[in-house]
């Protein structure tokens, strides 16, 4: 499982562009992170963040997470550095902690709901548009809470390629 | 492994709550610190926890740390480190 994991970050690392965490120690201690978030909820969720175990809510937290581009950009690095730029690769003293960009509310509401929503049935995943801010999310429901702007689930609508 | 843990310690001059999880890797960082300080606290590993007592600590939590990040450190109450900022914590430790 851990090799997998490995291989699944590294040649995720290399199509984007980005490099794996160039601190050793804490590379491996986010490997193991996320091969006991793997066993514990069924998907590897980030090894930095609480999941509710919902995958419905979890989604934009299973690595790479939805707000890895905007950090590496940011930052140089993701949220726990497990991915970083070309320039925090060659001077990992630049490794440090950044802010949380996800809203704690998503957690929140995964706490309170308890169980997962029910989704239609469907072949092809639908790609889901936020009407607040454009935000475009493939997945078989719509997110719950907006990762971007935090619109609630009802702000969402189904986007065609097509039609736009 | 434990979720709530007090963690012994020869330092003791300040009161030191960590709410962590045991899968992340800055959180690891911090207690490793806290170890080589040689000091006493208490460590919280929120994802170990059961879900009726993760609903109270995450009201607790947010109330030091509105994002309900980890790691978050609190010192004698008041104090609120978040994030592994290792100069931040030695100095609210060795201050
Ligand atoms: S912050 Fe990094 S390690 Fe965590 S889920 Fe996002 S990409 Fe993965």
């Amino acid at each position: 499982m851990s090799e997998k994991i490995r291989k699944y970050v590294e040649k995720d690392a290399e199509e984007n562009g980005y490099y794996v965490c160039p601190d050793p120690d804490l590379y491996e201690d986010l490997l193991d992170g996320l091969v006991e978030n793997q066993e514990r909820y069924g998907y590897p969720s980030c090894p930095c963040r609480q999941a509710s175990g919902l995958k419905t809510y979890d989604a934009d937290i299973i690595c790479p997470c939805e707000y890895r581009d905007a950090d590496v950009d940011e930052f140089g690095m993701c949220y726990c550095g497990l991915f970083v730029s070309e320039e925090v690769n060659e001077d990992p003293d630049k490794l440090e902690p950044i802010p949380e960009r996800r809203p704690p509310e998503i957690l929140e509401t995964a706490m309170e709901a308890e169980e997962e929503p029910e989704l239609e049935e469907s072949e092809d995943i639908p790609v889901w548009r936020c009407k607040v801010c454009g935000y475009l999310a493939a997945r078989e429901g719509p997110p719950p809470i907006c990762p971007i702007c935090k619109a609630k689930a009802d702000r969402f609508e189904r986007f065609n390629f097509n039609t736009g | 492994m434990e979720a709530i843990k007090k963690v012994e310690g020869k330092k003791k001059e300040h009161d030191v709550k960590l709410f962590a999880l045991s899968t992340c890797g800055w959180c690891k960082k911090t207690k490793k610190l806290l170890a080589d300080m040689d000091v006493e606290y208490e460590c919280i590993d929120f994802d170990l926890l059961g879900e009726d007592e993760k609903k109270e600590m995450r009201v607790e939590l947010k109330g030091y740390n509105p994002a309900v990040s980890f790691p978050t450190i609190i010192v004698d109450k008041d104090c609120v480190i978040i994030g592994f900022k290792k100069d931040d914590i030695r100095e609210a430790l060795e201050g």
